[in-house]
């Protein structure tokens, strides 16, 4: 996703001399053609977050459009009161993008995980929080964001999810894609993540289990329609992300369905508990927690099983 | 105009704007009396001429800007923007009550504020992306930022020091507030930021230190930037917290009290008797 986002915004660059990226000194060989081809259109910072937010907000009230880029959760935790205070109290268009959400840098070691990211930008007044599943949907974003005004949160994978787009659809900022039709379970999955809630889905598909998979690429504004929409034609709602399991997607999807009176069947959550303290790589990662493609199928299936057991047993009263 | 005269009128500027401040803080309950006191002076030079700002045209593109960072002396930006125009002066006394405009640390709400400020450090950062977005643009208008001292404690501040150096802003001005009182200590208890001027030439900016409420000097420098071309400008203002009411001059304890009752009398008299 990150060579995407930098191909999408330099193919913009381009024509929009307002746009400026400015890093906190990551983007080694990747940022290297945006630099040669936009040099005044580009800003290292240096391994200064606090600073690099601050400028980026000034830059914007003077009309820039400003994405600042960095690595986990340098470019949003460590600096989060210029977001704050700065950015999102101002309204200035700073765009903050993160390679590496969740466990993308995954046998680096938890500093440089991104997993209470989603939660922590979600409550900030004004700002957007976007975190695509695919190519596409990063790509999409990406342009997206630039003529949207006011701050926003680009979280971007290292793992994604096979293309899942149809010919001419179209992306829109705050709406869910359905990538699957089902009816038994929705599996509802932000970040690239989702490809693991896709290959579940097929899993449980075999079952006999019809599954609705929904990529919430947008964490915010959420789409409640099209969740408590999901809720009420479906069996019961499974959240899926990379993610601490306080505050992101399915704190959001919970507080979204009951605010519509639109509970589900029966509620999951795939995320994580705690800090990583495991080495490995994301796909390893993902295992060893429970958020794989086989431990979701199999968590949602054995739910189903005791819900019809439940279900039998009650008629049988 | 010579500098004398201009210092004339800038310090009766100055003198309004802390009469403002006392019945701001008194009407409300606000604080940081002390902190408005002690650079009120730089602010009524400010506001006084060295600013090219319109209050007919707040936000005109030629306009110098102007990130107060100690956004705790708030009451007093207030008092120099209402005293310039930018708002009738009568919305002063609403100051730090239920449904004013005037938070208590400075808003960008309000016409003529660049920048809401309020937790220290982050000023100096905005302000030098302002500074880069003039260069970016061709433009020659200048941004000044008014830091307090102990927000020289945060190191988002040296990073912004360090920022702007390097990239030769010299159409950046740093003034800072230089009471030697922060919070709850005096600057040298907390952490002692001397050799102070030479911290900021150290780190490559060009430095003038001036006696903060000496108008003559402040506009001698603030008329002379860049001091260097090529590098950003800091002036070193050594102030005294509290100035111009005896029993607040110096005093770690009119960083938070309000004046209310007869220390507000007493306060009022002894700045109305001022020239």
């Amino acid at each position: 996703m990150r060579d995407t986002f930098v191909r999408t915004l330099s193919g913009i660059t381009a024509t929009r001399p307002e746009i400026l990226l400015i890093t906190a000194d990551l983007g080694f060989g990747v940022l290297n053609d945006f630099i040669a081809r936009f040099p005044k259109q580009f800003l290292n910072a240096g391994i200064a977050e606090q600073n690099m937010t601050g400028l980026a907000t000034g830059l914007a009230l003077e009309g820039h459009i400003v994405f600042t880029y960095s690595l986990g959760s340098f470019p949003t935790v460590r600096c989060l009161e210029q977001i704050r205070n700065d950015v999102c109290y101002h309204e200035a268009s700073v765009k903050i993008v993160t390679v590496g959400g969740g466990m993308s840098y995954g046998p680096v070691g938890a500093s440089h995980h991104a997993t209470e990211d989603l939660a922590i930008m979600r409550a900030l007044p004004n700002m957007v929080v976007v975190s695509p599943g695919d190519h596409w949907e990063a790509e999409e974003a990406t342009r997206a964001l630039i003529d949207l005004p006011g701050p926003a949160y680009l979280r971007l994978d290292k793992s994604a999810a096979p293309a899942t787009h149809l010919p001419g659809e179209e992306f829109q900022i705050g709406k869910i894609r359905v990538v699957r039709q089902g009816w038994d379970v929705t599996l509802a999955a932000t970040g690239g993540i989702l490809g693991e809630t896709i290959t579940a889905a097929d899993l449980l598909v075999r079952e006999g289990v019809t599954c609705r998979v929904l990529s919430v690429h947008t964490l915010k504004p959420l789409d409640e329609a099209a969740l408590a929409a999901a809720s009420r034609e479906t069996g019961g709602i499974v959240t899926v992300e990379e993610h601490s399991l306080a505050g992101g997607l399915g704190g959001a999807a919970a507080e979204a369905l009951l605010d519509a009176g639109a509970a589900p069947g029966f509620f999951l959550r795939f995320g994580l508990k705690t800090f990583s303290s495991v080495v490995g790589s994301q796909t390893y990662l993902r295992k060893i927690y429970g958020i794989d493609a086989r431990s979701i199928a199999g968590a949602v299936l054995a739910r189903l099983r005791s819900r019809e057991f439940v279900t039998c047993a009650a008629e049988l009263v | 105009m010579n500098d004398e005269a201009e210092g004339s009128e800038s310090r009766a500027l100055a003198n309004r704007i802390r009469i403002h401040a006392l019945r701001m803080t008194n009407a409300g309950g606000g604080s940081h009396i002390g902190a408005v006191f002690s650079c009120a002076d730089i602010l009524a030079v400010l506001y006084g001429g060295v600013l090219k700002v319109d209050p007919g045209a707040p936000a005109a593109l030629d306009r110098d800007r102007f990130v107060l960072s100690k956004g705790h002396a708030g009451a007093g930006l207030y008092a120099a923007l209402a005293e310039r125009g930018f708002f009738p002066v009568e919305k002063l006394l609403t100051h730090y009550q239920n449904g004013s405009d005037l938070s208590g640390h400075v808003s960008h709400k309000l016409p003529g504020v660049d920048l809401s400020t309020g937790s220290l450090g982050h000023g100096l950062s905005v302000a030098a992306g302002m500074a880069y977005a003039a260069r970016l643009a061709n433009q020659t208008h200048r941004v000044f930022c008014l830091l307090s001292d102990g927000e020289c404690d945060e190191g988002s501040t040296w990073e912004a020091i360090m920022f702007a150096a390097h990239h030769r802003l010299d159409n950046l001005v740093a003034i800072v507030d230089y009471n030697r009182i922060q919070g709850i200590a005096p600057v040298a208890d907390v952490i002692e930021l001397a050799p102070f001027a030479e911290k900021w030439a150290g780190f490559g900016w060009s430095v003038r230190e001036a006696a903060g409420h000496d108008h003559a000097q402040l506009i001698d420098a603030l008329g002379a930037v860049p001091f260097t071309p090529g590098k950003p400008s800091c002036l070193v203002a050594h102030t005294t917290k509290g100035k111009g009411v005896s029993f607040m001059e110096n005093t770690v304890l009119w960083h938070y009290r309000i004046p209310r009752g007869a220390e507000f009398e007493a306060a009022l008299v002894e700045l109305e008797a001022q020239p």
